[in-house]
C-alpha cells in the first residue's frame, strides 16, 4: 500500500526532525534514499538544490516531490499531510501547555542535547551530497572517477560564502554557471 | 470588533503571502511573521512572539510550519492553526508540483544537467558553511557533554549508519536525564 508507506515515512520525518532548516535533511535522506529507494542520491541532491530556490521548508518540498513521483498528486497530498501532522499535534499541545505554565526547563534541556546531534547529522548528510557530486552516483571513490572541476567549484563557493558572505542562492546559481562554462571551454557538452 | 471569520480570512491571506515569498529557511518566515503580526497588526505582544518562536523551534517539524501553526493557535485556536498551516503549504506545494512534472525533461537536457551538477557542488558548499557556523557555536559553548554528543552523533550517523531516528530519541533521553540531574543538584 504505497499511500500508507508514503504517509508513514513522512510522518516520521515530521515527528523526528528538530531544529528546522537542514535538520530534516538527514532524516529525509535515510527514509527516501536509503530505506525506500524512492529517489537516487543524485535526485535527492537535485531536490535539496531546488528546495533552496523555491519557497517552503525542505520537508514539505520533499513530500510534494517524492509523493508526485511515486503516486501522483494524491501521493503528494498524503505525504504532505503526514509531514505536517506531528507539527499540528505537538504545537497545539505545547501552545496549550505554554499558555498555562510559560516555563519549560525540561524542554530547554532536551533542546540543548539535540542541537549538537543535529549539527553532526547535517554534517553527515552534507558529506554524502558532496560524495555524490564529486564522484557521481556510484559509491566507489577513486582518482579516475573524480570530477576535479566540481571540487574546484566547491572551493570557490566556500570562499564566496565564508569570505565574501555572498547570498547562498546566488552562490548555488553561480556554481551551476561555472560548471556549464567549464564544459563549454573544455569543448564537451 | 472584528468577527472571527474576518480574522481567519486575514490570517489566511497574510500567511499565504508570507509563505510564497519566503526563500531560504524557516527563520526568515518567522521574522516576517513578527513584522506583520506584531509590528503591523499589533495582534501579538513582542515578548509573547519570542516565546511563540521558541515553541516553534522546540516542536518537531519545519520551523515555518510550526511558526505559522503557533501564531494561528494564539490568534484563533485550532481553527487558526488549520488556517495558517494550509496557507503555509499551498505555495510550496504548487511550485514543487509544477517543477516535478518537468523534472525528467529538465534533467535530460544536457545544459541543465550540467547546471544542476555544478549546483550540487554549490549546495554542498552551502551546507558545509552552515555546518561550520553551527559547529563553531556548539564548540564555543564550552560544554563537554555537548561536544561529546556532537562527536558521538556523527560517528553513529555517518560511520555506523545508525538510523537518525534512534539518534534523535537517544538525545531526547539524554536531555531529560541531564535536566533532571541538574534540577536535583540545585535542590541540594
Amino acid at each position: 500500500m504505497i499511500y500508507l508507506q508514503l504517509f508513514l515515512s513522512f510522518l516520521q520525518i515530521g515527528a523526528f526532525s528538530f531544529g528546522g532548516g537542514y535538520a530534516a535533511m538527514p532524516l529525509i535522506q535515510s527514509q527516501i534514499v536509503t530505506h525506500h529507494k524512492w529517489l537516487s542520491m543524485t535526485e535527492f541532491t537535485d531536490l535539496i538544490t531546488i528546495s533552496q530556490m523555491t519557497p517552503g521548508p525542505i520537508a514539505v518540498n520533499s513530500a510534494t516531490f517524492v509523493g508526485i513521483k511515486i503516486a501522483g498528486i494524491p501521493g503528494a497530498l498524503v505525504a504532505t499531510a503526514g509531514c505536517i501532522l506531528p507539527s499540528c499535534i505537538m504545537i497545539t499541545l505545547i501552545a496549550k501547555f505554554y499558555l498555562k505554565y510559560r516555563k519549560m526547563t525540561v524542554l530547554q534541556g532536551v533542546l540543548n542535547s539535540l542541537r549538537p546531534a543535529v549539527v553532526a547529522m547535517v554534517a553527515a548528510a552534507g558529506i554524502s551530497i558532496l560524495q555524490s557530486a564529486f564522484w557521481g552516483g556510484n559509491s566507489s571513490i577513486n582518482l579516475a572517477s573524480t570530477r576535479w572541476s566540481l571540487i574546484l567549484i566547491f572551493g570557490i563557493c566556500i570562499v564566496l560564502l565564508q569570505k565574501f558572505r555572498m547570498n547562498p542562492i546566488w552562490v548555488m546559481i553561480l556554481a551551476g554557471v561555472m560548471k556549464v562554462t567549464a564544459s563549454l571551454i573544455g569543448g564537451g557538452l | 470588533m472584528k468577527t472571527k471569520k474576518n480574522i481567519l480570512l486575514q490570517l489566511f491571506i497574510s500567511t499565504l503571502y508570507l509563505s510564497a515569498f519566503t526563500f531560504g529557511g524557516g527563520y526568515v518566515i518567522v521574522t516576517l511573521m513578527k513584522k506583520k503580526f506584531v509590528d503591523e497588526y499589533h495582534w501579538i505582544e513582542n515578548d509573547e512572539m519570542l516565546d511563540l518562536i521558541a515553541i516553534a523551534q522546540s516542536a518537531p517539524g519545519a520551523i515555518a510550519v510550526n511558526g505559522a501553526a503557533v501564531v494561528g493557535y494564539k490568534l484563533a485556536g485550532t481553527a487558526g492553526t488549520i488556517t495558517t498551516i494550509i496557507a503555509t503549504i499551498i505555495p510550496p506545494f504548487v511550485v514543487i508540483s509544477a517543477i516535478s512534472v518537468f523534472y525528467t525533461a529538465f534533467r535530460d537536457n544536457a545544459m541543465i544537467s550540467l547546471m544542476l551538477e555544478g549546483m550540487q557542488a554549490g549546495v554542498g558548499a552551502v551546507i558545509a558553511s552552515v555546518v561550520y557556523e553551527m559547529a563553531r557555536g556548539i564548540v564555543q559553548g564550552h560544554s563537554k557533554s555537548s561536544n561529546l554528543i556532537m562527536i558521538g552523533a556523527f560517528i553513529a550517523a555517518f560511520l555506523l549508519n545508525v538510523n537518525v531516528v534512534y539518534v534523535v530519541l537517544a538525545c531526547i533521553l539524554i536531555g531529560i536525564l541531564r535536566t533532571w540531574f541538574e534540577m536535583e543538584g540545585r535542590k541540594r
